[in-house]
């Protein structure tokens, strides 16, 4: 059952890659494969059809899915070891509710999608999760129940107020902002591309305090007595996931399922270790999403629909036959 | 040499006071028991031994030199604990868990090299787990996830071993195994062992000198003959107990006495 770290890696890096390419390869319009091959092999500023579908459309949505897909999946990898609770996900900070609050204010003052309502989510996230932080903070932040019930506490008032906000808004604008809300990667644009700096930045950040990790599921004393310093270690893989998390909702809406699903898909494939379990939480939740975004917009005959209904469909029946084929 | 001094600290949860002024000191060497009834604060004085818990005054001083100086990970490579409860919810084999015994001496982007392979290869051997390398740690008995995590501590490379009633729960085979692996652990690799534990006879027969706590106080300390008497057991625990000698060993025997409680 014990994987090598670069082994895994490199097949779920194969897999993302098979991923990707797949996902340039289908879209609405009709291009021949060849026509899309020789735009990806003349460069981003090629002038034909193809190309521009390729560069401009396809390839920054794909690539939004995997950062959005391994983001999440990280996140919900990180919560899970340091709250030690299996149910932990990315969102658990308040991060959702509040990065929603924020995109449903700015999409009903009518502010663009980019950047405005990307920022209005990113602030409003930040600001309810350092709320949360700084609640559970007076009461010894080495107790995982107080940062998780800040959480649901605070999670709760902001669905609260986006009920009131929708409850607001005219039916044209319900429809967009139910799509934000199960997760929407039709946005996605070039433009968007500065977010990887940042992402990969948080990746390696989180990569280097593997082992921490692991300490950490120990339990918090048994991980202090082997030398660790847990408040330090808590607040850098906090205040790190949260921020990445929150850059991804801020563009992709609130794409579920994901971070639940796949760190536990992997531990129970590949065992607790992080040094395994953070590489592949990146690039098979990367892959994971890019797969089910695939499926998103080619099953629905005219259109398509929310990436989050598929990650919930497709991965809630693999989660439970995986509990099921490992009980003991 | 003195490796352990606690200079009158105490230690507050709350309004409450767990340790008050206690004062005792450890020899290199030496196996202390520290005993005495629940609540009496042992282990938070284990706790505060390795920093795990703040002393609101007095002073602890490791190998001489204030507990306040050490970094975590310098205090994790000279003091090692094994602690009490275990958090099994996540499991990793037994030689993920030994081998984890090496973090203190490694950076955050230091990787495991051959010679910490090694080490923790010789801690298994050293508690008889080693043919359990690739069990879960969940799937074990629980003296075979006791010797485990001995052979955790052993891999820090301590000089002083704190262990949080590592025998309880354990049959009396296993008990005397766990026991007699700390006089080795004393004899080959000199280490000083200091273990909080409610079993007297067990203390009696192994300890070099035991620390009788009461009501975060030390009541007294002293070598076993001198600690484990009637009236010191009697003003503890509040409960009458009859203390003889071992039959075999010569070592003070504790035998609890019906209705001696009331």
């Amino acid at each position: 059952m014990r994987q090598r770290p670069l082994l895994v890696a490199l097949l779920l890096a194969l897999l993302l890659a098979g991923v990707i390419m797949a996902s340039l390869l289908s879209g609405s319009s009709e291009v021949k494969a060849v026509d899309i091959l020789r735009a990806l092999l003349a460069g981003a500023d090629s002038s034909t059809p193809a190309g521009a579908i390729v560069w401009h459309i396809r390839l920054p949505r794909a690539l939004l899915a995997a950062a959005v897909g391994g983001t999440l999946s990280l996140g919900g990898l990180v919560f899970q070891a340091r709250l030690r609770n299996a149910l932990a996900e990315p969102y658990i900070l308040g991060v959702s509710g509040g990065a929603a609050v924020g995109a449903i204010a700015g999409m009903l003052a009518g502010l663009a999608m980019f950047p405005g309502v990307a920022l209005t989510s990113f602030f409003s996230s930040l600001l309810v999760m350092a709320l949360v932080l700084l609640l559970a903070r007076g009461r010894a932040t080495s107790r995982s129940e107080s940062l998780l019930l800040a959480g649901v506490m605070l999670n709760a008032f902001c669905s609260a107020c986006i009920m009131f906000l929708l409850s607001l808004s005219q039916s044209s604008q319900v429809h967009h902002i139910l799509f934000w809300l199960m997760g929407d990667l039709s946005m996605a644009e070039p433009g968007q591309m500065w977010l990887f700096p940042p992402l990969f930045a948080c990746f390696f950040l989180i990569l280097i305090h593997a082992r921490p990790m692991n300490l950490l599921l120990t339990g918090e004393e048994s991980a202090a007595a082997l030398g660790l310093d847990v408040r330090r270690v808590t607040w850098i893989l906090l205040g790190v996931t949260s921020l990445m998390v929150s850059l991804v909702v801020s563009q992709a809406g609130l794409v579920g399922f994901v971070g639940l699903v796949v760190p536990h898909f992997f531990r129970l494939c590949c065992g607790p270790d992080h040094r395994v379990l953070v590489p592949a939480c990146i690039l098979g939740g990367g892959a994971y999403l890019v797969l089910c975004d695939l499926l998103a917009r080619s099953l629905p005959a005219g259109g398509e629909m929310p990436v989050g209904v598929i990650t919930a469909m497709i991965g809630a029946p693999i989660f439970i036959i995986m509990l099921w084929r490992t009980r003991t | 040499m003195n490796c352990l001094m606690v200079n009158s600290i105490t230690v507050r949860a709350g309004t409450r006071t767990i340790l008050n002024r206690l004062e005792c000191t450890v020899r290199a060497g030496d196996f202390l028991v520290i005993i005495g009834p629940n609540g009496a604060g042992k282990t938070t004085l284990l706790k505060a031994l390795c920093g795990l818990v703040s002393v609101s005054s007095g002073e602890i001083k490791v190998m001489g030199r204030p507990l306040a100086d050490y970094s975590r990970r310098q205090l994790a490579a000279t003091l090692a604990l094994v602690p009490q409860n275990l958090n099994l919810e996540f499991a990793f084999t037994v030689e993920e868990t030994v081998r984890m015994g090496r973090a203190p001496h490694l950076g955050l982007l230091e990787r495991e090299r051959q010679a910490d392979q090694a080490i923790a290869r010789q801690a298994m051997a050293f508690t008889d787990v080693a043919h359990l390398a690739d069990r879960c740690l969940n799937q074990l008995s629980g003296g075979e996830r006791q010797r485990t995590m001995i052979a955790r501590a052993i891999c820090q490379q301590p000089k002083i071993m704190l262990l949080d009633e590592p025998t309880a729960s354990l049959d009396p085979a296993h008990q005397l195994r766990i026991m007699e692996l700390m006089q080795r652990l004393r004899r080959e690799e000199m280490m000083t062992v200091v273990m909080v534990s409610h079993d007297l006879n067990l203390a009696a027969l192994f300890a070099s000198s035991i620390l009788l706590l009461k009501e975060g106080a030390a009541l007294c300390a002293g070598p076993p003959a001198e600690i484990l008497t009637q009236d010191n057991l009697r003003r503890a625990y509040g409960c009458a107990m009859h203390v003889d000698v071992h039959p075999c060993t010569g070592t003070p025997r504790v035998s609890l006495v019906p209705g001696g409680a009331s």
